[in-house]
């Protein structure tokens, strides 16, 4: 092998400018082009123990891959990532791969660790532009299976099953599949064009996406398992519950859910003048929350033409959760942080219009029970900040839809649907993942839960099937 | 593709379509309601299921025309086909048990009133309905009404046609003259509700409303249809839309309703679904 190239930092990714890119919807970074990708390859030193796979919930072959890029075998590369990964160019733009793959990269020890997410972005960019979708042939095993939910944890699982011959129908609650790929991230982030063509790749493969189908409501999973045919299902419908702060002026004109907020922009496309969603004009915008959905709903108000955009954490930068790269963005674009502060309550004049927000200073405490340090409010602290418009960004909790409509499904106490190593429920024939199952987590974490369940459904009907042949024998 | 099979103007602003929705036709029930999304660029709008046929696969719908949506639908023509259509959600409503009921419907809230009376009315129930409307022109579904009522109160606010008052006066009226009821429904704009329920109360009458925030999906997944009720945060379009109407925070609901009236990208707000009406007591 050639030897590696040792330059200590990644090289760049061109990206937008922070100024122009803060008042458009196109995508923030644009990529490497077949020269940068070659020399970030070079950076790879090939390590016979290959921590950095490890650091990869699908455990992507990455020295693999890599080395087939220094070699300008671009499709190969691509192949090589899908035997373990149906969504690449998701995965490469979204991963949090400094706590993953390349949390664990021997470069990254002393320097920069190398770019997996950019090249693994790359690879699945070149494929893109250079090959027509082909279906992959694979003969019918003559078993059906539901997987309910088309974010990227039932993308997964069906892949995975088609692959195996499977008959895989997902019923999708809303209009377009993606889950959070298409309603939650960002357009400038993950262009929705991306997160489409990967879904007409499954369905050309034959998994069909039956969309506009909430179960629970149209068909009850008890229904799917006896009626319709299916001998298993995968409950994928993620953890799309929002939750809300319970101070004073929460209801107000002008405070919105993140989800809410991003629905109406990214499935719904508020932001381009062709279609009919109707979203606020705001001038001073203050999301509450410090995690990744947090950025992106303030991220997206800026684009949404909001002057002013802050941040409210109770925190600090060092114990927020969200990727280093996405608060690093929104600092170059302009996102105001108020850090270590809380709010008291919403500001409404008389029409019920939000007109400010109170907040109060906090510092850190003792560390809590998560290991980060607790904020207590700093008393007689209370100050107003002006804003018309609040985003509460504070996480959510599974949907309780299939769990009140499915008998026997035992969920924990905030409601995740509580699963075995293999991904099976309490109820025979169901297997859950994905944000359903561990609260709202990361896209790869979500896929690798899919890719369980599918190996784990794959014997439960293999073994049944098996005892079926075996009876009639 | 969800075809319209059937389309009847009930008045000038009122329109009654029957969709092809085989599903939704054998699962949807009283209190539940869908969601239209006419083409790729369109708004999710939230309908209430006004009559199932599970026979020929139809689900009935009754729309006033309230903004674009409303109005691009109500233009649109049998054998037309729309692209979503989603249902059934929401709670269907919990109708066993009662012996005498009174449906109380005002403007369009006539037409999601409506099958819960016809509900009522299979399970056996005594059922009065009070329909209030503007003026004689804007009457809808008397036959409809008349069909499945003991009783049927229509009023107007300017007394061109049958009751001269609102909603809440022919109730009052029938409560002092010693009516008993042991549910009443109210479904129409806010401030009928609200009036209704605090006459109910008086009476100590359980009294079902069925709210209307704005919704987008309609899953429990934006939050944007948050209510009050019993001091307590309920997402309509999961844990409702139909609620105890003397636990539910009216005055918030109404402020809430106020979101998109300025951004609404649309140019004429003529006609507003009667929602934001006066008080009609
Ligand atoms: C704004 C935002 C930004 C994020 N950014 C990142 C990031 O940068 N990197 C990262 O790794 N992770 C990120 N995440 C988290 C990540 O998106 C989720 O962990 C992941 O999408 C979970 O996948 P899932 O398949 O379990 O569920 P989801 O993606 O939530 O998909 C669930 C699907 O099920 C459908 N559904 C629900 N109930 C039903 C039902 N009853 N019937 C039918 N369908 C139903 C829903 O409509 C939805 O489409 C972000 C999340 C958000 C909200
Ligand atoms: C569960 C539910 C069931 C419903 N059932 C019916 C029904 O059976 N028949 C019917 O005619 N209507 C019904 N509605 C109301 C209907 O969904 C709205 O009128 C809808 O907004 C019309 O869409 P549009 O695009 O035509 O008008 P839009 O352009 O959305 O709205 C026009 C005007 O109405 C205001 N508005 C929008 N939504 C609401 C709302 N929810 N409450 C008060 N004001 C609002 C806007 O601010 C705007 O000024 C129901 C609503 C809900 C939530
Ligand atoms: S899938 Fe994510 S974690 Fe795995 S190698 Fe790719 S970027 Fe890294
Ligand atoms: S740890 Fe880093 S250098 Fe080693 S093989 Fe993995 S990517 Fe290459
Ligand atoms: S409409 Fe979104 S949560 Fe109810």
């Amino acid at each position: 092998m050639a030897k590696a190239n040792m330059r200590p930092d990644k090289v760049e990714m061109p990206a937008q400018d922070p100024k122009v890119r803060a008042r458009n919807f196109d995508e923030v970074t644009y990529g490497y082009t077949e020269e940068m990708a070659v020399e970030e390859a070079s950076r790879c030193l090939q390590c016979k123990h290959r921590p950095c796979v490890e650091g990869c919930p699908v455990n992507v072959q990455i020295p693999e891959f890599i080395h087939l890029i220094t070699e300008g075998d671009f499709e190969g590369a691509y192949q090589k990532i899908l035997e373990t990964n149906v969504l690449p160019a998701v995965c490469g733009r979204v991963c949090p791969q400094e706590t993953q793959c390349e949390s664990r990269c021997v470069r990254g020890i002393k320097h920069e660790p190398v770019g997996i997410g950019r090249l693994e972005r790359f690879v699945a960019d070149y494929h893109r532009a250079h090959s027509n979708p082909v279906a992959a042939k694979v003969e019918s095993n003559g078993h059906k299976v539901a997987v309910i939910g088309s974010g990227p944890s039932g993308l997964s699982c069906a892949g995975d099953l088609s692959k195996l011959g499977y008959e895989v129908v997902i019923f999708e609650s809303l209009q377009t599949g993606g889950g959070v790929l298409s309603y939650g991230i960002p357009e400038f982030r993950l262009p929705k064009s991306i997160v489409k063509e990967e879904i007409k790749q499954l369905e050309l493969d034959g998994v069909k996406l039956e969309t506009n189908m909430v179960v629970g409501r149209i068909l009850s999973i008890d229904e799917l398992l006896h009626d319709y045919g299916f001998e298993a299902v995968y409950v994928a419908s993620g953890a799309g519950l929002p939750k809300f702060l319970g101070i004073a002026g929460e209801n107000g004109v002008g405070v919105y859910s993140a989800n809410e907020y991003l629905t109406r922009t990214n499935l719904m496309k508020a932001y381009d003048d062709n279609y009919d969603t109707p979203i606020r004009k705001s001038k001073n915008v203050a999301v509450i929350g410090g995690g990744n959905v947090a950025m992106d709903a303030a991220r997206t108000a800026l684009r949404l033409g909001a002057e002013n955009v802050y941040i409210v954490y109770r925190r600090s930068f060092a114990e927020m959760p969200a990727r280093q790269e996405e608060v690093h963005h929104a600092q170059e674009e302009g996102i105001q942080f108020l850090n270590l502060n809380n709010p008291v309550e919403i500001n409404l004049d008389e029409h019920g219009e939000v007109v400010g927000m109170t907040l109060i200073r906090m510092e850190l405490g003792e560390p809590d029970s998560s290991g980060r340090r607790r904020p207590e409010p700093i008393p007689g602290s209370q100050h107003d900040i002006e804003v018309d418009t609040v985003i509460v960004s504070l996480g959510t909790d599974p949907n309780p839809l299939i769990k009140a409509t499915t008998p026997g499904l035992d969920v924990t106490n905030w409601g995740g649907i509580i699963v075995n190593d293999e991904g099976k429920t309490s109820r025979d024939a169901v297997y859950a993942g994905g944000d359903a199952v561990t609260g709202a987590a990361t896209v790869i974490s979500a896929m690798g839960a899919g890719k369980v369940a599918a190996a784990s459904i794959d014997r439960y009907i293999m073994s049944k099937e098996a005892e079926a042949e075996a009876e009639a024998n | 593709m969800f075809k319209i099979v059937s389309k009847e103007k009930l008045n000038d602003i009122v329109t009654r379509m029957y969709i092809e929705a085989p599903l939704i036709a054998k699962k949807g029930k009283a209190g539940q309601f869908i969601i239209f999304r006419i083409d790729e660029h369109g708004e999710r709008v939230p309908l209430t299921i006004a009559d199932t046929r599970p026979e020929d696969g139809t689900v009935g719908i009754i729309f006033q025309t309230a903004g674009k949506a409303t109005r691009l639908l109500s233009e649109m023509n049998e054998g037309d086909e729309i692209l979503d259509f989603v249902g059934p959600l929401g709670k269907p409503s919990e109708l066993d048990g009662y012996k005498k009921a009174c449906v109380i419907g005002g403007g369009v809230g006539t037409a999601i009133a409506y099958p819960s009376a016809k509900a009522l009315k299979a399970n056996g129930a005594e059922v009065d309905v009070i329909v209030g409307f503007r003026n004689k022109d804007i009457v809808i579904l008397e036959d409809d009404f008349r069909a499945c009522s003991d009783n049927l109160y229509v009023t107007t606010d300017d007394g061109s046609y049958g009751y001269h008052g609102f909603v809440t006066d022919k109730l009052r009226e029938l409560l002092e003259g010693g009516k008993e009821y042991d549910l009443v429904i109210a479904i129409g704009p806010v401030p009928m509700m609200k009036f209704v329920c605090d006459l109910t109360k008086e009476h100590n009458i359980k009294t079902l409303v069925s709210l209307n925030p704005i919704m987008v999906d309609g899953t429990g997944m934006c939050g944007g249809c948050r209510v009050m009720v019993g001091g307590e945060l309920k997402f309509a379009c999961v844990d409702g839309p139909e609620f105890d109407g003397h636990e539910v925070d009216f005055d918030d609901l109404m402020m809430r309703n106020r979101t998109y009236s300025k951004f609404e990208k649309e140019e004429d707000h003529k006609c507003n679904l009667g929602l934001k009406q006066k008080a009609q007591a």
